[in-house]
């Protein structure tokens, strides 16, 4: 006996599940944004790459232009300030303005080539590591041991002294002191990678190291390199700025954000702006980034999630 | 400033309880710590301050404030027609310090003179090599060639027999590394084999007796109550360290301290207006210059030479690194107030037309590339080598030069210079002892263009012929003579970009007297107190 | 357990000589050398240069020199300064204690204003007082420190005095240095008023330092706390009827606080860096401003054993929470 055929009938071809199911990326998306505080960070971070990439356009007056008749102007809310210099200028005259947008350039470029440049020797060291735990992984651990033995700012100013103060180096600089975290963290997630099922599956199928190493185990492991990348990235800025202000790091007339204050330094009591607002714009910048990490943890693992 | 009421309340409460309202001590801020106390073995001014200056004496000494000599340990002195024999009479009755680690047994006689130069200049001596790096201004001043002998006659004449008249020769035993030592205390370490305790724990005839050394933090010294100028009116003297000139002026605003050497240029103008406090300034013997490397390409050429020294504008350049006033415009290689001072020669004028047409006849192309080599810190030639290197580049693009500033380290600066590799070094000197010679022959001179710390590279014949002999010739008048004949070979031929001689200051409280400033950087306070 | 410290210090060995070659070879490897720094601008007599390298043992090739340098290493001997001829390990014990005490008070003070303020914001999840507790505290580690101190100057110093600008004690005060804690020492000394003094001006500084640690601090023991809340036996106690105090301080705090304890030991070597820009801003003389000015002037014993010696501590502190981790946490103890 056949049971009535409902009204509502299911369609004669199969509909494909998956794409009722919002994509991986929407879905991260949606997390992310339920994060008020990344989103703030995201939208500060867009200013700030906005200005890094138009910057000659975006900026007021050129950054290296001595104005030599209007030495220590105020900001235009104080006395004696002019819309002309609209955050001030410094004790050479320059606009602060125009520097702290032309110096987005650089602490950008500098957090992300100082990323770049330890990720990759990073993730392949760690890999190295969890793939060879018996001679390779203890040497490479205990290097790393190490270097993280040692007070990293000084660690990074011994570098700088034997390379020279200057851009490049700084970032080299940054990029060694910030290296042995990412082996930590690359081998920790590898080795607890390599016991799972996938693997082994993946290492019957065949698969030659370069494989197995980089298209099965390593996607699976980016999700908390990729919040240690963002840290590093506004530790990066940090450490840049604080090498600058050691004298160290970037050398005048270029504007990073770190040099401007080693040198505002002298004018605390009569310019107090030249001292506050790059520090300012770093500390913006770096809880910007930090907020944005946060945001992506949250997004990207949610267990971490529900435990913050 | 509501701290200062409290700190003064504390103070007098602390003062009050010790009873002696007059037991005010004198602290000073200075820059950075001194390295030890055993002056010989070091060269920087900060050291010489707190044991030169406080425990020491010579056999002769500057006046203060000025460049001439006075007696100190000796009382008078002969000079042989040939200029070869320097007999010096000692003083009688000057007693060494005695603390709790010395006691003295006799009073400062030849021996301790004989002691105290001969251990730098004699290698059998038995404390010559008890110190790791040398003698680095008995050496570079060839103090090792020019004594031949150093005898006593008696226990109150030391006689100094030269291999060669040289005319500064009196103001060099002015100078610090010529400290007289105890050579009692000596014998008394070498026996105990605590030869390192000259270091830590000097002894000497001067005003001031030490006490305590709070590693980077403060040195500590009370008054000589024997000392054979008069006790000085400070019973105790602080030097207090701070290295960053903001907290020094803070510490000074607060009366934390009396008295704060080397405030920066910028910050006088507001220090004088301040009622509480004053400020002393010099003309301090200093100069602050460019070397333009002479062995280079294009700069080999006088008249490139001469088109930068047009392009750049030193007096705003002047103006805005040390404040209007603050210093003298550099022209020639010393400042005005020491003999041969050529005031014939002039800085050629600021003109951008004929700089442009100069380097165009000497064919050089638009865009060409300079190096500048400057230190990344400040300090007394120039507070902001930075500053000072913007300023130039901006002045040299505008005659179609293109300025590549190399900040480094000190130290590598120095090294990479000596070697040749910098188009421009931007660099100080300070004067040791008011005598031409003393910046003329180690930055000028063949020799030191052999061994680099000529950064110019400059070797000219005319000009060495006037200054060796100047150099050996006794008679002041006949010095300035030949001395402004090199000076006038110097400003043709313009190896360097003369940059400034700045002033030299002090900030003090405004009841603190006494203290008078010196044109050769060093700081005295024998005679200082606090109202 | 005793295999486990055994294995953990067997891995101290090789990790030791490790540091000492590091910083053999990165003195080493900066140009320039300590006789020029000495002599300056003036001229070095190339026989005089000799003479002090070679006095300085500074002429002999470089493995031959790193091989006499572990040797004396074994012997115990750090060398002295080469500019102020004093032996490292005294000069290192004179400036130790300031830095320590430094970091002891910022740590004091992260520990205990973060720890309640991670408890109170785990309690109070979702409340104005959590948003604000991580929301300053996120700021906190992303601030240059020394333009926070600076800041902190410019207000409570020079505008509303309330604080001492730098230095340890006023000058005022003649402190003989016992023991190198200003603390001890000034309670060991006769002067009215000094103990008072030394704390005002350890006040700015251990805050500006202890900042970063505070917020890390923080939110740690907050997301621990969190995740420690949702266990089952927090249910159970709480199910039993026990008071929320006795859940959250006897059963949910002692949890919470083993990862805590991790990032408390990690923040010794965040501590030894954040010194060196402390120390240059406030004229604090310890170890932080000691070791730079030596790598400025290629003092080479100096560095070369300063860093070792602090590389130690911060591998012993480390080794120590390892330690404690482990007989916190069976799990770990066990482990291969």
């Amino acid at each position: 006996m056949t049971s009535p055929i409902p009204k509502s009938v299911t369609p004669a071809s199969p509909v494909d599940q998956s794409l009722l199911y919002p994509s991986p990326y929407k879905e991260f998306w949606h997390a992310f944004a339920q994060n008020k505080g990344a989103v703030m960070g995201l939208a500060f971070m867009c200013l700030v790459v906005f200005c890094a990439l138009f910057a000659p356009w975006v900026a007021p007056h050129d950054p290296s232009e001595q104005y030599r008749d209007f030495l220590l102007t105020p900001p235009v809310w104080l006395e004696g300030g002019t819309w002309q210099f609209i955050l001030g200028t410094d004790e050479l005259g320059r606009d602060l303005l125009s520097r702290l947008i032309q110096g987005a350039r650089l602490s950008l470029l500098i957090g992300l080539s100082s990323v770049v440049m330890s990720l990759i020797p990073g993730i392949l060291l760690g890999l190295l590591a969890g793939f060879f735990p018996n001679f390779i992984g203890p040497s490479i651990m205990r290097l790393m041991d190490v270097m993280l033995a040692l007070p990293s700012l000084l660690l990074a100013v011994a570098i700088v002294a034997i390379l020279g103060p200057g851009l490049i180096n700084t970032v080299i600089a940054i990029a060694i002191v910030s290296l042995p975290s990412y082996v930590r963290l690359t081998r920790a997630a590898v080795m607890g990678e390599l016991n799972r099922d996938y693997v082994t599956a993946a290492r019957l199928a065949g698969a030659s190291l370069p494989r197995l190493m980089f298209v099965t185990v390593l996607p699976n492991c980016m999700a908390p390199l990729i919040v240690q990348a963002t840290l590093s990235f506004s530790s990066a800025i940090l450490d840049a700025a604080a090498l600058g202000f050691l004298g160290l790091g970037v050398q005048p007339p270029t504007p990073e954000w770190g040099t401007m204050l080693a040198s505002a330094r002298d004018y605390i009591e009569r310019a107090w702006w030249v001292v506050s607002l790059p520090g300012l714009t770093i500390l913006l910048s770096v809880l910007a980034i930090n907020l944005m990490g946060d945001g992506l943890r949250d997004a990207l693992d949610p267990k971490l999630k529900n435990a913050a | 400033m509501r701290l200062l009421p409290l700190r003064a309340a504390l103070a007098a409460v602390i003062l009050g309880a010790a009873g002696n309202l007059a037991a005010k001590p004198l602290v000073v801020c200075t820059e950075a710590s001194p390295e030890g106390f055993d002056i010989v073995q070091y060269t920087t001014a900060v050291t010489a301050d707190a044991s030169a200056e406080t425990v020491f004496n010579r056999l002769v000494d500057f006046k203060p404030g000025t460049t001439d000599i006075q007696p100190a340990l000796a009382e008078r002195w002969d000079i042989s027609a040939d200029g070869l024999t320097y007999t010096f009479h000692l003083r009688e009755g000057v007693k060494f310090h005695t603390t709790d680690y010395f006691t003295p047994t006799r009073d400062f006689n030849a021996d301790d003179v004989l002691w105290s130069l001969r251990r730098q200049l004699d290698p059998q001596h038995p404390w010559h090599d008890k110190n790791s790096v040398g003698y680095p201004y008995f050496e570079s001043m060839a103090f090792k060639d020019l004594l031949k002998s150093v005898d006593k006659t008696d226990d109150h004449t030391v006689v100094i027999t030269l291999t060669r008249p040289e005319a500064p020769f009196l103001r060099d035993m002015a100078m610090a590394f010529t400290s007289i030592y105890s050579a009692e205390y000596g014998d008394q370490l070498l026996k105990a084999g605590k030869t390192g305790d000259l270091n830590s724990k000097p002894i000497g005839t001067g005003a001031f007796i030490f006490q305590r050394y709070n590693k980077d933090a403060q040195v500590r010294f009370k008054a000589n109550p024997d000392y054979f100028r008069g006790k000085p009116p400070a019973d105790t003297l602080v030097f207090a360290i701070a290295t960053d000139s903001n907290v020094r002026l803070q510490k000074l605003r607060a009366n934390e301290c009396q008295v704060a050497l080397y405030p920066k240029p910028d910050d006088v103008p507001s220090i004088k207006t301040d009622p509480r406090l004053k400020v002393a300034e010099i003309e301090a013997l200093v100069t602050g210059y460019i070397a333009m490397n002479t062995e280079h390409k294009y700069l080999s050429d006088v008249r490139v030479r001469k088109a930068i020294n047009m392009a750049f504008d030193r007096q705003t350049h002047v103006d805005q690194l040390f404040g209007k006033g603050n210093a003298l415009v550099g022209v020639n290689p010393y400042p005005p107030t020491m003999i041969g001072y050529n005031s014939d020669n002039q800085n050629p004028p600021h003109d951008l037309a004929k700089a442009r047409e100069l380097l165009k006849q000497a064919g050089v192309p638009e865009g060409t590339v300079i190096t500048l080599f400057t230190r990344n810190g400040g300090g007394p030639t120039n507070p902001n080598p930075r500053l000072s290197a913007e300023m130039l580049q901006a002045d040299l693009a505008k005659i179609g030069l293109k300025l590549d500033i190399r900040v480094m380290e000190w130290a590598e600066m120095l090294r990479r210079a000596k070697k040749g590799e910098a188009d421009l070094v931007s660099t100080g000197w300070a004067g040791d002892n008011g005598d031409p010679d003393n910046f003329l022959s180690p930055l000028l001179s063949c020799d030191a263009a052999k061994t680099g710390e000529n950064y110019a590279r400059w070797c000219n014949s005319k000009f060495q012929e006037l200054i060796t002999r100047a150099r050996e010739v006794i008679d002041n008048d006949e010095r300035a003579r030949l001395y402004a004949e090199a000076l006038k070979v110097y400003d043709d031929d313009q190896p360097w970009i003369s940059m400034a001689h700045p002033k030299m200051f002090t900030a003090m409280r405004d009841n603190v007297e006494g203290y008078v400033i010196n044109p050769l950087t060093n700081n005295n306070f024998a005679t200082t107190k606090v109202k | 357990m005793l295999s486990f410290i055994a294995r953990r210090l067997g891995l101290l060995i090789p990790t030791f000589f490790g540091i000492t070659l590091l910083t053999f070879a990165l003195i080493r490897l900066i140009p320039g050398d300590p006789v020029e720094v000495m002599m300056g601008e003036r001229r070095v007599d190339p026989e005089m240069h000799a003479q002090a390298m070679e006095r300085l043992g500074l002429n002999k090739p470089l493995p031959v020199q790193y091989l006499d340098y572990v040797g004396k290493l074994a012997k115990g001997d750090l060398g002295e300064s080469l500019r102020t001829r004093e032996s490292v390990w005294s000069e290192f014990l004179t400036l130790f204690p300031a830095t320590l005490e430094l970091a002891f008070a910022a740590l004091l003070f992260a520990g205990i204003v973060g720890l309640l303020a991670g408890v109170i914001a785990a309690l109070k999840r979702g409340s104005l007082f959590d948003h604000g507790v991580m929301g300053i505290s996120l700021a906190g580690y992303s601030m240059p420190i020394f333009w926070w101190g600076l800041i902190l100057i410019m207000f409570f110093s020079v505008s509303l005095g309330w604080t001492p600008v730098s230095g340890r004690i006023d000058l005022l005060y003649d402190i003989e240095p016992k023991t190198g804690f200003m603390l001890i020492d000034t309670l060991l000394s006769d002067e009215e008023g000094a103990f008072k003094d030394a704390v005002m001006h350890l006040i700015l500084p251990a805050i500006v330092l202890g900042t970063i640690p505070l917020a890390v601090i923080a939110r740690m023991t907050r997301s621990s706390m969190l995740e420690v809340l949702r266990e089952d036996y927090i249910r159970t106690a709480r199910a039993k009827g026990l008071s929320p105090a006795r859940v959250v301080f006897v059963h949910g705090l002692r949890n919470a606080l083993i990862p805590v304890l991790t990032v408390f030991g990690l923040q010794v070597g965040t501590l030894l860096a954040g010194a060196v820009l402390t120390e240059t801003i406030f004229s604090w003389p310890g170890i932080g401003k000691w070791l730079i000015e030596a790598i400025g002037a290629r003092d080479y014993p100096v560095v070369q054993n300063g860093i070792l010696l602090i590389a130690c501590l911060v591998i012993l502190v480390n080794f120590v929470v390892d330690i404690l981790y482990g007989l916190a946490n069976p799990r770990i103890r066990h482990q291969r």
